[in-house]
């Protein structure tokens, strides 16, 4: 039986018992994250690569001994040296140099792509989970029709629409990957649209706009989170894919996937030739990709299957 | 303390006033009749109970009030008058003007009804800042004396925490603190005291009747425990598949129960004087499925009286109980002879919707 509580007779200061526990300083949900990534050991290692990778894409003038266009003439298809760790191309260029300017190219179309599809594809996704019904309908219908196309002929059929070069692979290999986060984000709203927390500060007057930035997205963001590494992954292969097929960065700008096509004719003389930029990229791939399963372990482990046949 | 409030405030008449209230559920087994025809008001200063088994549409009924059932599956009809203005009616900007200020509502789970990522201050100043150009330092002050009003230890230090790091208690506490943000004209609890334990309940509910004799602020009070009932409440309202089967003021719900169920109901109280030690007195059965509803009286297939033939298939109208006619049938330790109060004495009715109180075949 329940105590029957006699108003008034209670002090209405709390009683000492219950004292704040232990006094540690807030700890932001983001360090624990990293904390925990941090004893991943494969994640670990994928970040440190990655953030390795992208320091070449930065400084990669610096590092880079030579031009991208320097020619030596002479020197043409030159196995690996220590002039030429990476060996020489046909014009006699430095291969080595030549990857290490193309990271900054795949890097830039890779985060910027992902970034479009990022910005565009999580809004949606927040507006159709959050508001459902028709609006719900609507944007998942058009994120299906895009869907429905293979990714990489429709990046082409975007490309080939708008002309090549760098800004439309971004765009087309971005838009590709609108309707994956949509997806993503659509599915992580519904579950924390219902929470009580937000029912509960929708009953004091917050408004949508206020619930969807503050309280649904924070909590639907880990699916996103884990959704960007590995799209990054791919969208750096999608970009060295249309590079590959010249819809991407012009020759002779330097590209990973430019000079897999390049090398492509000379393989049985110059293994280097190809093997190096190819390598690039599937070390960067490979290392986003890993780095994205890190963080879904520690993020999202309930995510696990459910996107494990989702990836494009 | 700061009144935020843009809720209209007249002096007199009731906070609150619900006729008729109907709401409907679509689910997969068709549709559930969840609340129906629900009808009571609630006055300033004023604590109405709410009682009844799980399921019976209790929470529903307030969740319905404020617009905050899914619009895809649920149909609330009726009306809902805060100060004359009816909720159900009303455009969506207006309703979030009176979230807050014109009602607040604490919910059931402090584990639940917390955002996780972001601080308790954040979360409280958020009600305060939705409402009226209030500077960030202003909220913030006003929320670690919220926190302090509610008794929460420290509340300098609590308004940075995060709901990971305080127990249920201080969760539920700053739950209750969010809801009374913009001093509410209706506090809605639902189930606000039942995660608690009794020392932490005993403190809020002397919170809420400081609230109330300072801002005449009108509590609708949704509870299974009967206890906190005869601790808080002026009137009582019992609940019994979505329909309020027995109201009245809370001494006479609780002392002279009319209606079977609520007799059940309070049967099923342990007796900790009695030292019989015996089982708990349980109502056999279940609560109706709320997809399919008896035609007639709610609690005839669970009824132990069944006193009158007409039960089983008309719905006993909700009637004053007449003292006159009131007559103990024994099933419980209910003091029924003769001194019953008049119905002008208390100026509510003390009303039940079964025939079977009133002896048989009246």
């Amino acid at each position: 039986m329940t105590q029957l509580p006699t108003p008034g007779a209670t002090p209405a200061q709390p009683p000492p018992s219950e004292p704040i526990p232990a006094a540690a300083p807030p700890r932001p949900r983001w360090r624990e994250t990293l904390g925990l990534l941090a004893r991943n050991p494969t994640a670990a290692v994928s970040a440190v690569v990655l953030v390795l990778i992208v320091l070449v894409a930065v400084f990669d003038e610096t590092l880079a001994p030579d031009g991208p266009n320097d020619q030596d003439p002479g020197r043409q298809l030159q196995p690996p040296s220590w002039a030429h760790p990476f060996g020489t191309d046909e014009f006699g260029r430095d291969v080595f140099s030549r990857v290490v300017l193309g990271a900054a190219t795949s890097l830039r179309v890779g985060f910027l792509s992902v970034a479009f599809a990022l910005v565009v594809g999580t809004l949606i996704g927040l507006l159709a989970g959050f508001y459902g019904r028709w609006v719900d309908d609507t944007l998942m219908r058009l994120m299906d029709v895009l869907f429905a196309f293979p990714a990489v002929l429709l990046a082409i059929a975007i490309v080939a629409i708008r002309g090549a070069g760098p800004a439309n692979a971004i765009l087309a290999i971005g838009i590709v990957y609108v309707p994956i986060f949509a997806r993503v984000t659509r599915a992580s709203v519904l579950g924390v649209r219902e929470e009580v927390y937000v029912r509960a500060s929708r009953s004091v007057g917050a408004s949508d706009w206020r619930l969807i930035t503050r309280h649904v997205l924070p909590n639907a963001a880990p699916p996103i989170i884990v959704q960007t590494s590995i799209s990054l992954a791919f969208a750096v292969l999608a970009e060295a894919a249309l590079s590959f097929l010249g819809l991407g960065p012009r020759r002779p700008n330097p590209s990973w996937g430019l000079m897999l096509a390049d090398g492509r004719g000379f393989i049985e003389q110059a293994w280097w030739y190809t093997v190096f930029p190819g390598l690039a990229i599937v070390v960067t791939v490979l290392c986003f990709n890993l780095l994205g399963d890190g963080l879904r372990d520690v993020l999202d482990p309930r995510q696990r299957t459910l996107m494990a046949g989702g990836g494009r | 303390m700061t009144s935020l409030s843009k809720a209209p405030q007249p002096a007199a008449g009731p906070v609150l006033e619900v006729e008729d209230l109907r709401v409907r559920l679509r689910t997969p087994r068709g549709t559930a009749h969840v609340v129906n025809g629900l009808g009571y008001s609630v006055g300033p200063g004023e604590t109405v109970a709410v009682v009844g088994e799980s399921g019976s549409g209790k929470s529903v009924s307030v969740l319905a009030l404020l617009g905050l059932l899914p619009p895809r599956t649920a149909t609330v009809s009726g009306r809902a008058l805060l100060h004359g203005e009816d909720l159900l009616t009303m455009s969506p900007e207006r309703l979030r003007q009176v979230r807050g200020p014109g009602v607040g509502m604490v919910f059931q789970d402090p584990m639940t009804s917390l955002n996780p990522v972001l601080s308790v201050g954040r979360q409280l100043t958020e009600g305060l800042r939705a409402h009226g150009h209030v500077s960030k330092a202003a909220a913030r002050a006003r929320a670690v004396e919220l926190l302090g009003e509610v008794g929460l230890p420290d509340p300098g230090r609590a308004v940075d925490r995060f709901p990971h790091e305080l127990s249920g208690g201080m969760r539920q506490r700053v739950v209750i603190a969010i809801a009374l943000a913009n001093s509410p004209s209706l506090l809605i609890a639902d189930e606000a005291t039942t995660a608690l334990d009794v020392t932490v309940q005993a403190q809020i509910l002397d919170l809420v009747e400081r609230l109330q004799t300072e801002h005449g602020t009108g509590v609708v009070w949704i509870t299974h425990d009967l206890g906190v009932v005869a601790g808080i409440a002026d009137r009582v309202l019992v609940m019994y598949g979505g329909r309020c089967v027995e109201d009245g003021t809370v001494d006479d719900v609780l002392e002279r129960p009319a209606h079977p169920y609520t007799r059940g109901l309070l049967g099923a109280l342990p007796d900790l004087a009695a030292d019989d030690g015996g089982d708990l007195a349980t109502i056999a059965g279940t609560p109706p499925p709320p997809t399919d509803l008896p035609a007639g009286c709610v609690f005839w297939p669970r009824c132990p009286v069944r006193g009158d033939a007409r039960c089983e298939t008309e719905q006993p109208p909700l009637a004053p109980v007449k003292g006159s006619h009131y007559r103990d049938k024994g099933t419980s330790g209910v003091p029924g002879e003769g001194q019953y109060r008049d119905e002008g004495t208390s100026g509510v009715p003390h009303r039940a919707a079964t025939w079977c109180a009133e002896g048989s075949g009246s």
